[in-house]
């Protein structure tokens, strides 16, 4: 499993990485595997606020539905639009490798980032 | 591995798209041995299932099965299963295993010197072998004997022991379920892996098996059928037997629904491509108005969007219309279709 010392984690399975002003959020190795094969991702607009624990994406596999939650407080800058625009070829193919989220948060954050 | 009625049971092997397009197009190999195995013998075998299957067993020959019910009083849905005449006094249950052991104690209770039922949970091994080479791998593990026919059994002997081979499945193409005890089972699996692997056949898990039966519009017990469910909802009148003398539970009722209509049936819903699939306990809408919910939904990976089975209240809108469900707080446009969602075999 591939996780980077510069990312923070949160238990829930997301990772921030903390930039200049700002951090970009994703989803741990771990959960991508977990939920396999993606075929539909919802990312939030920017401009959105957000406190943390909030559910910001939702990432959908064949089998379930799964949230993905701020792991701290912020406004959405910027969505990884390439990843939700164009969900229709991810839809119908098959062994669609995993995906990396990429949001960012404002920050200064309200953060208690987990150990 | 998740718990599952009391087993725990593989999501999936290698991956369940992967899983999913190997059965579509070579072979998968799926480990059912948790579905309930029950054996009814006697004299009284046919009279006593007679009194309690919503499809009539005694229309069944020798090496026939066929889907039936357990039904309640209520006429909805115990459990549905196949039903298979060995010989004219000896019939095998396949049962969901959520229900099996409740379903083994309904039946006991009807236990005489004249009927008898075995088959406890954790006792047989169960595999089904599903796909369009399925035939050819199977065939190579018999040497030559002969594969029964669509919905019939036989049985065969293989590594020395009793196996018995049914032409039934639950994914929508060609494929046979094999029972056996547990140690030739382990046989039997192993040598259909090796088989099978050059051909394409991966080992299935719950994901696929799930994937597959949903594309084929085939019902999942305890999502698109329930006690709170009858088959006539569920779009199955044609598994229920009311053209004969015997009574079953529930079967008034299911005569006035026949008769009169019943106040919900069961639709397929098809969404577009790029969209969020539909989901079990989603709500479904027509002009605006929740006409009932979402039983069974998944983005199909063979259609490239969502599938869905949705239990509304009739009248029903016809194929082809234009409904909603709700998904995170919006609304998603599809259109109702046959429940069938993939031609298949």
């Amino acid at each position: 499993m591939n996780t980077p010392d510069n990312l923070h984690y949160a238990k829930s399975h997301e990772w921030l990485r903390i930039e200049k002003d700002s951090g970009t959020v994703g989803i741990t190795d771990h959960a991508q595997s977990a939920l396999s094969d993606v075929v539909f991702v919802e990312l939030p607009k920017s401009g959105r606020v957000v406190k943390q624990g909030e559910v910001i994406a939702t990432v959908e596999s064949v089998k379930a539905a799964s949230d993905i939650y701020a792991p701290v407080g912020g406004t959405i800058l910027e969505s990884n639009e390439t990843l939700s625009s164009d969900p229709t070829d991810r839809v119908g193919s098959f062994g669609l490798n995993p995906i990396h989220l990429s949001l960012r948060a404002y920050y200064p954050l309200q953060i208690t980032l987990p150990p | 591995m998740i718990p599952f009625a009391g087993w725990n049971l593989p999501v999936e092997y290698s991956g369940l798209l992967a899983e999913h397009k190997a059965t579509r197009q070579a072979a998968g190999l799926f480990d059912i041995s948790h579905m309930g195995q029950i054996r009814a013998q006697g004299k009284n075998a046919l009279s006593c299932l007679e009194s309690l299957l919503a499809n009539d067993p005694a229309k069944l020959k020798d090496g026939e099965g066929h889907y039936s019910f357990i039904t309640n009083e209520q006429g909805g849905v115990i459990d549905d299963l196949l039903v298979y005449r060995l010989s004219p006094d000896d019939y095998f249950l396949v049962v969901n295993a959520s229900r099996h052991p409740e379903i083994l104690q309904l039946l006991k209770k009807h236990e005489n010197p004249q009927v008898r039922f075995s088959g406890n949970p954790g006792t047989a091994a169960g595999m089904a072998l599903q796909g369009p080479q399925a035939s050819a791998i199977l065939a190579q593990i018999l040497q030559g004997a002969p594969l029964p026919r669509r919905n019939h059994i036989a049985q065969f002997t293989i590594f020395g022991a009793t196996v018995l081979i049914a032409t039934t499945g639950y994914t929508g193409e060609n494929g046979y379920e094999i029972f056996s005890d547990i140690p030739t089972g382990l046989k039997i699996w192993a040598a259909l892996l090796e088989t099978g692997k050059p051909l394409g056949l991966l080992p299935c898990g719950l994901g696929s098996r799930d994937s597959l039966r949903l594309e084929a519009g085939l019902p999942l017990n305890g999502q698109d059928l329930s006690p709170e469910i009858s088959p006539l909802e569920a779009g199955l009148g044609m598994f229920v037997d009311l053209n004969r003398p015997r009574t079953f539970p529930g079967r008034r009722v299911l005569e006035k629904q026949k008769e009169s209509g019943s106040p919900r049936i069961c639709i397929g819903l098809q969404g577009q491509p790029g969209q969020p699939p539909p989901r079990h306990g989603y709500p479904v809408f027509q002009g605006g108005k929740q006409i009932g919910v979402i039983t069974s939904g998944i983005p199909s990976p063979t259609l490239g969007h969502g599938i869905a089975l949705a239990l509304v209240t009739t009248p029903a809108p016809l194929c082809g219309q234009d409904v909603e469900f709700e998904v995170r707080g919006r609304r998603v446009h599809a259109k109702v279709s046959a429940r069938k969602f993939l031609k298949t075999k």
